[in-house]
């Protein structure tokens, strides 16, 4: 990769680049928006120039960085004759749409937002023409999708505007996706992913059974984006966009892109009876009907639309053909076309902005008031109708003359006297924008009053018209880039010679007979329009609007009707579909005999299993007594605790006792709010069907663990437990993974469990501010409360066990490292020592001594966590790499000093605020409806009953 | 007394799942609490049952070691099922106290009232 190479990267990123400034600077005004608009697409197309003698000369500039190898995607770019064409189309008439633009946005619209669109869809579209990879260029396709409807809608208090935006996104959004599918097949065949490499392997690609897939569906993506019959309706309606974006993409860029697609495509596609009967038959049937609606339109965007459609039609009937003389033609028009369609596109939007009207039938007369206007409009538009010395009619001869030596299903007459009807019905409608909009007498009713507008506005137009009579006129200086790109585009080194006089061949009759039959027609106008109208046609825009209802209908069906707001149908659905799709998984495959015995079963945890299974039972069975329900789910929480000590999980024992003590806890204090029995309200049938659900989802469960555990597995165990104390410095293998092979893992946890803390606060908060708090506020719930809530007994002995369990607390966390314990279980531990504090002696005397928020205590948990790890990188370590020592201090044994400690400590200090704040937060609510603030320990406190009898209050 | 464990876990499952279709929030909180019991096991269950070999390397001499994988998974998964819990309780006892009801279920005329609005 040269130089060259680097500069083709250079040009496809300016867009990008550039689209971040107009957005973020909307404030600075038009001007500003413009011209920084302006400098990247200009230093895009002048390093586009440097690279363009050597293009010229037929050679391609390359470049290519790998991006996922595996894949075969590489953002690699590549520039011939035919990319040339197109990325000089593009960034030129950007830079002329730039300045239109400028003039044409009034300055209440937001022009910034304008500029990087229209930069985004610059670069998608450039990234198009220049892409080498195809996977690149279906991602710029579909980027020029996205950021065409963002161009379209660009006016978004328009309803028109959003419709013809979405109706375009769908069109040439699903085209898109069917090309997808067409070029990985063609990937496929060629065996590379590579515009180069696939150009080399037509000849594998047509023999290919797949050919006719990919070929249609290719075909189906280039058809939608160029607006083919009979995907042609989305262009006249994203001619609600401003006109600068329609001058743009629907002359000159997007709409061509399909056509770019089928040129790319030609030595690979074409020359089979399918291409020819596809594309030229779906051409010529665009290019006649197009041009006929064209006719009858009144509204003068409308009419270009169509009349672009009819010319987009004539191009895909030039690639259909087949031959390199149409490929030329077809390279030929291209660029006339982009010139004097620009250019009218542009003439109607200044007309909208001079007359505040499109409609042809309010017009005329503008040539005495708007000359400048007239003579750019009047050219393009005879060039159009391919009258001689203009460049439209050069193409149009071109194209003629290879229609008419065309030969269709064995007729040589259908494709010429077809194409005469097309070439006349544009003549029709080039007269007539001409004749209704400037000729005639000069009106008094124009909604507001015409004049000529700012150099500005007519500057672009103008240039290009100015192109379209010197190529009108001499021919011959568009010889060189037709050539590279024809030779592109078919792959043979081609020098074809334009120009004006051919002789008197076929093409000449014919193209006078469309002219003079053109103006004829013209002449009967009035009375034609009127039979149009009164003649019953299917209407595209009907059609697609009731497909697009049904697929709504359908899905709001669909949606409606597993999604109906009742949560125990879902959790049905769910649990019924995974208990389905696990004995499909299990009936499916076959399973291995067992490799592990059977332990045996001592009496003693025979008694714990069948305590286990009764109270389950009992919870199920009883479950509308919540209290009741509460303690037996506690019996499970403890009965699984002594199963985890025999099973030796010493830690998860640990855990699991003390988290079963903090939840209950915590479900008392909820239920204290809540009703304190479930109504019976399920049918019989609905219990049954429940029931049938709950016991496959539990047979299957037991089953698959049953066989699970009868099998041995691989695991990469043993390296933790080889590695814990080496790596590690600790001999509990458990927390060790805790605090340091899994550290990452933890810290995620301890972060997750301190959001829910918040979560439970922030939800409490909004409670108390809501409907929730009168609620609280006007309940009694005195009935409940015991008459000495506060008892002296409590109260001394929690206030005894409270240095004990801090003892504990840190004796299980100190030991963690090399025994049972760690930093969860420690803070677990402290968090219910604190509790029985608020629980004896209520919650304003504890809130009262408290010293630290809990807020804060999770805050430093997080950071101290995360401070150990990021230590780790001042020792050029990775994140959470741990490091320990033995320190031996006289009187005491030798110890051990871990970094893996400090990190536990941080996951004890969140562990202990994120309890402490739920609970809390419960708490507050307590006190919120209207539970006495207690300022001593003990309601009824003996030490102070001489001097205050009654302290209840 | 894999058999055990295995029809522990059945047992809880079926249990938890019962009550998380029933209607009232209270009933589906003991089932999920019920179910994250099985889920826990069950993970546990995942290193094989060991008895009297403990993840703690002893200083004298090579032992064998049950799994410590599955048990430090469980050991957080226990305590965040915990912060799941607090946080479903927190959620249905702001309901409760908003709605003066804790059906699980949007009711049909509560979706024709977000219509009128």
């Amino acid at each position: 990769m040269g130089t060259s190479g680097n500069l083709l990267f250079l040009i496809a990123l300016l867009p990008f680049i550039g689209a971040l400034v107009p957005g973020i600077m909307i404030r600075a005004g038009r001007n500003a928006c413009a011209a920084f608009t302006a400098v990247p697409t200009a230093l895009a197309l002048l390093l586009l120039l440097t690279l363009a003698p050597a293009v010229m000369d037929g050679e391609t500039v390359q470049a290519e960085v790998e991006w996922l190898p595996q894949l075969g995607l590489s953002a690699s770019f590549f520039l011939d004759g035919l990319g040339l064409l197109f990325a000089c189309m593009i960034l030129g008439v950007g830079l002329l749409i730039t300045l239109y633009a400028r003039f044409y946005l009034s300055g209440d619209d937001p022009v910034g937002q304008f500029y990087t669109y229209l930069l985004l869809f610059q670069g998608a579209m450039l990234g198009i023409v220049i892409s080498d990879n195809i996977l690149l260029l279906l991602i710029f396709w579909e980027l020029t999708s996205l950021s065409s409807f963002l161009l379209i809608g660009y006016w978004k208090h328009l309803p028109e505007g959003r419709q013809g935006a979405r109706m375009a996104l769908a069109v040439t959004g699903a085209g898109g996706l069917a090309m997808i599918g067409g070029m990985l097949i063609l990937g496929n065949i060629a065996g590379s992913y590579n515009l180069t490499d696939i150009l080399q392997a037509g000849d594998a690609i047509r023999a290919s059974e797949w050919y006719m897939h990919a070929l249609i569906l290719i075909l189906l993506g280039a058809f939608t984006k160029s607006a083919q019959f009979p995907f042609h309706f989305w262009l006249p309606h994203a001619m609600a966009a401003p006109t600068p974006v329609s001058a743009y993409l629907h002359s000159a860029t997007m709409v061509k892109a399909g056509v770019f697609l089928m040129a790319r495509m030609w030595p690979v596609l074409s020359g089979t009876d399918a291409w020819f009967y596809i594309v030229a038959t779906t051409g010529l049937i665009t290019m006649v009907l197009g041009a006929l609606i064209a006719l009858f339109k009144s509204d003068l965007k409308a009419l270009l639309a169509f009349s672009t459609v009819s010319h987009l039609g004539l191009l895909t009937m030039l690639l259909g053909f087949g031959t390199q003389a149409a490929a030329i033609a077809a390279v030929f028009h291209i660029i006339n076309h982009l010139t004097f369609k620009a250019a009218l596109f542009m003439t109607a939007g200044i007309i909208d902005h001079e007359t505040h009207t499109r409609d042809i039938r309010r017009l005329g007369g503008l040539r005495k008031l708007m000359p400048v206007t007239f003579v750019i409009g009047t050219v393009a538009a005879l060039s159009m109708a391919g009258i001689p010395l203009f460049n439209g009619f050069l193409s149009k001869e071109m194209m003629l003359e290879e229609a008419s030596h065309t030969d269709w299903a064995g007729s040589p007459y259908l494709v010429p006297v077809m194409a005469t009807i097309g070439a006349l019905l544009s003549v029709v409608y080039s007269f007539r924008f001409i004749g209704h909009v400037f000729f005639g007498p000069v009106r008094d009713d124009y909604p507001s009053h015409p004049h000529d507008p700012p150099f500005g506005l007519w500057a672009a137009p103008a240039l290009l018209t100015v192109l379209v009579v010197l190529i009108g006129v001499m021919p011959f200086l568009a010889d060189g880039i037709v050539a590279a790109a024809a030779s592109a585009v078919t792959g043979a080194e081609l020098n074809p010679h334009l120009k004006i006089w051919h002789g008197v061949t076929p093409a000449l009759f014919m193209s006078i007979a469309a002219v003079g039959g053109g103006a004829i027609v013209l002449l009967a106008h009035g009375p034609l329009d009127r039979a149009w109208n009164k003649t019953p046609r299917p209407e595209a825009k009907a059609i697609f609007d009731r497909l697009v209802a049904r697929c709504v209908s359908l899905s709001r069906f669909i949606a409606e009707g597993t999604h109906n707001g009742s949560m125990s149908r879902y959790l049905a659905i769910f649990t019924v579909a995974s208990v389905v799709m696990g004995a499909l998984a299990f009936a499916g495959s076959g399973m291995s005999a067992p490799t592990r015995g059977l332990l045996p079963i001592p009496a003693v945890i025979g008694v714990g299993w069948v305590m286990l299974i009764v109270a389950t039972i009992s919870v199920v069975s009883m479950h509308h007594h919540r209290f009741r329900a509460l303690v037996l789910i506690g019996i499970i929480g403890l009965t699984i605790s002594a199963g985890f000590v025999y099973l030796s999980a010493p830690d998860l024992a640990l855990t699991q006792i003390s988290v079963e003590t903090v939840t209950i806890m915590l479900l008392l204090l909820a239920l204290h709010f809540l009703p304190k029995d479930t109504p019976r309200e399920s049918s019989t049938g609905r219990r049954v069907r429940d029931a049938i659900i709950a016991l496959a989802a539990g047979s299957g469960v037991a089953g698959l663990s049953f066989a699970f555990m009868q099998r041995d597995i691989s695991t990469i165990s043993s390296f933790h437990i080889a590695n814990s104390y080496e790596g590690g410095g600790g001999t509990n293998v458990v927390n060790v993974i805790l605090v340091d092979f899994r550290g990452y893992d933890t810290y995620g946890e301890i972060i997750v469990l301190g959001i829910a803390g918040f979560l439970i606060y922030a939800l409490m908060h909004s409670l108390l501010d809501g409907p929730a708090a009168r609620r609280l506020r006007n309940t009694d719930y005195s009935l409940d409360r015991s008459r000495d809530r506060h008892p002296l007994m409590m109260v001394v002995v929690t206030r005894v066990l409270m240095p004990i369990a801090l003892l504990v607390g840190t004796y299980i966390f100190l030991r963690g490292h090399n025994q049972p314990g760690g930093g969860f279980v420690a803070g677990l531990v402290v968090a219910i020592a604190l509790l029985m504090q608020y629980m004896a002696s209520g919650f304003a005397w504890t809130q009262a001594r408290q010293r630290i928020e809990y807020h804060t205590m999770i805050g430093f948990g997080v950071v101290i966590a995360g401070l150990t790890g990021l230590g780790a990188w001042l020792f050029g370590s990775p994140f959470l790499t741990s490091a320990y020592t033995y320190v031996h201090l006289p009187p005491i044994e030798e110890f051990e000093l871990a970094t893996a400690m400090l990190f536990d400590l941080g996951v004890f200090l969140t562990v202990l605020g994120a309890v402490m704040l739920m609970l809390y937060s419960l708490s507050r609510i307590a006190r919120y409806a209207g539970e006495t603030v207690n300022v001593t320990p003990m309601d009824y406190d003996p030490g102070r009953a001489s001097e205050d009898g009654s302290e209840k209050s | 007394m894999e058999l055990i464990v295995a029809s522990a876990i059945g047992t809880m499952t079926a249990g938890g799942v019962y009550l998380i279709l029933r209607l009232r929030t209270f009933p589906v909180i003991l089932g999920l609490a019920l179910l994250s019991y099985a889920v826990n096991v069950f993970l546990f269950s995942s290193g094989r049952l060991a008895i009297d070999m403990s993840p703690i390397l002893s200083r004298y001499g090579d032992g064998t070691y049950t799994d410590p994988l599955p048990q430090a998974l469980v050991l957080t998964a226990i305590v965040i099922s915990f912060g799941m819990t607090a946080v479903l309780v927190m959620i249905s006892l702001g309901a409760f106290l908003e709605a003066d009801s804790d059906r699980i279920d949007i009711d049909q005329t509560d979706f024709d009232k977000d219509a009128d609005q």
